[in-house]
């Protein structure tokens, strides 16, 4: 019998197909079955009131503030460093053993589980450093998670501004630092912007780096300060659903769905800023 | 005047030698055109000039070059590059706006006057042949202009800052012949005020716009001579093979 090689592609083509196709519908069910189960949850009481007896009822809200507070804090923390280390990395840094090291540091603190973080944070930031379990301590230890992740972006970004930008600059007199600062910096910031995006992402999600650092089980009020413990979405969202019995599945895929919409709204905002800047990027 | 001195210049990339043994001076408001085939050293003998072959890592030189009597290891980086511009073979805007563009290097200076920067901005684009052309629409992207537009716009930028000297790698190899022959005039022209140093694989151009020309072949500077003579009578037989089209 003869192989026919344009049936033989399209077989192929379908397995191909079919195997990307099987990428949505994970996403697409469990975007619709938290949307389901979680939308009658959802109403102003529930997003601005404290949780009530004993979290079976009332809000959710400490948990978003605090989820809110640890992110921020994450960021004010992690993208300073992790964009003067991109600079330094991608513009200054000589290729010998001390660079390389580095770069081998990240690539690790990017392989460490999440849990390991949480387990560092509490032997340095609460216990050495004696921040004990407070904003604080959950901002730098999420904040350090997402480093690599930052500063790999960030990295990226700079260094996919063209070169012949740096040598027009520098060819006008301009110095190294100047031709960072005006030429190289303003065309990365979309891409420095998008991984800082991703990186938010990443720390509101979390649940192990703030299990022993941070998170407080039950706190029916708002933090008060840094040093202070604080509720988080995806810690109470693990609480609720294991560790409290008879609270209503509302409330569980409520808190789900509000995580959810939380993580998936800054890569939404991520998206959006990377497809914008794209159509006005001129070389 | 002499602008230039270079005794004995040898570079190299890595092992990769690049130049030898290069003697040869360049006068003040002369243009001096460099021809040579692919791979023969023009290039990276016109970054020499403005210290740009140090931003590779593997760079290694030998041998002086002085700029004024000064020797530019010894001059300060940013106040070398001011005074000797460059303008590269490809149209290469900054992704600014025109003005923007040609204010760039003479911000980066220091100066943040309005007045001054605009007038600067009318008098390089004048001098580049371009203001006419861009007057009205200074705001808009740089890379909204033509290929020789762009080009003229990067002499500009480059004339903006005041440089004493313009080395031009290949200007014009991506240009059609209208936009290359405005280029040329405006070479032409900024002969009177500037030394120029003119890197380019046309031959013809060599021939058009040199008062002298030096040929190179294989990192090795063959020949320099008035531009008139070296195309009449040239000394050296791979000179002769070469403008003749022979090989390159």
């Amino acid at each position: 019998m003869m192989r026919n090689p344009y049936r033989t592609q399209r077989i192929a083509f379908s397995f191909l197909f079919l195997a990307t196709l099987l990428i949505v519908v994970p996403v697409g069910l469990i975007v619709v079955i938290i949307i389901q189960k979680g939308l009658p949850a959802i109403n102003w009481q529930f997003l601005t009131d404290i949780p009530r007896q004993g979290m079976r009822a009332g809000g959710i809200f400490p948990a978003i503030v605090g989820t809110v507070y640890l992110v921020s804090g994450a960021i004010i923390f992690a993208l300073p460093i992790g964009l003067l280390a991109a600079i330094y990395l991608s513009e200054y840094s000589k290729d010998n053993m001390l660079t390389r090291l580095i770069k081998l540091a990240i690539v690790n603190l990017a392989g460490v589980p999440s849990v390991v973080y949480g387990l560092f944070g509490l032997a340095l930031f609460v216990v050495f450093f004696k921040f004990g379990a407070s904003i604080l301590s959950g901002s730098l230890t999420l904040g350090i998670m997402i480093l690599p992740l930052i500063i790999t972006a960030s990295r990226e970004a700079i260094e996919s501004v063209p070169y012949s930008f740096r040598e027009v600059s520098l060819s006008l007199g301009a110095s190294k630092w100047q031709t960072i600062r005006h030429i190289v910096l303003p065309n990365a910031i979309p891409g420095i912007l998008t991984g800082t995006i991703l990186g938010l992402g990443r720390a509101a999600g979390e649940t192990a780096p703030i299990l022993f650092t941070v998170a407080a089980f039950y706190l029916p009020r708002l933090p008060k300060s840094i040093f202070d413990q604080a509720m988080a979405l995806p810690y109470h969202l693990y609480v609720i659903s294991t560790q409290v019995p008879n609270v209503d599945e509302k409330i569980r895929y409520g808190t789900a769905l509000v995580l959810l919409a939380l993580v998936l709204s800054m890569n939404l905002i991520a998206v959006v800023i990377r497809y914008k800047f794209r159509k006005r990027k001129k070389w | 005047m002499v602008t230039f001195e270079i005794h004995d210049l040898n570079v190299w990339f890595g092992s990769v030698s690049a130049v030898r043994d290069v003697n040869i001076e360049i006068e003040a408001n002369e243009i001096l055109s460099i021809i040579g085939p692919s791979n023969s050293g023009k290039t990276t003998f016109l970054r020499t000039l403005n210290r740009l072959n140090e931003l590779n890592p593997n760079y290694r030189m030998t041998g002086m070059v002085e700029f004024e009597r000064n020797n530019i290891r010894g001059m300060n980086m940013e106040e070398l590059r001011r005074k000797i511009g460059m303008v590269f073979a490809l149209p290469l805007p900054l992704p600014l706006s025109i003005f923007e563009n040609v204010a760039y290097g003479v911000r980066m200076h220091g100066e943040r006057n309005k007045r001054v920067l605009e007038r600067k901005v009318e008098e390089a684009l004048g001098q580049a042949y371009l203001w006419d052309e861009v007057k009205d629409r200074l705001g808009e992207s740089a890379f909204k202009l033509s290929g020789g537009q762009q080009q003229r716009l990067c002499i500009a930028r480059t004339l903006a800052v005041g440089p004493e000297v313009i080395l031009f790698d290949e200007p014009c190899s991506g240009l059609d012949p209208i936009s290359t022959a405005k280029v040329e005039e405006a070479m032409l022209k900024l002969k009177e005020r500037y030394t120029i140093v003119l890197v380019t694989n046309n031959v013809k151009q060599a021939a058009r716009v040199g008062d002298r020309t030096a040929f190179f072949l294989g990192g090795e500077l063959v020949e320099v001579d008035k531009t008139d003579k070296m195309f009449t009578a040239p000394r050296d037989k791979r000179t002769d093979g070469y403008i003749r089209g022979k090989y390159g």
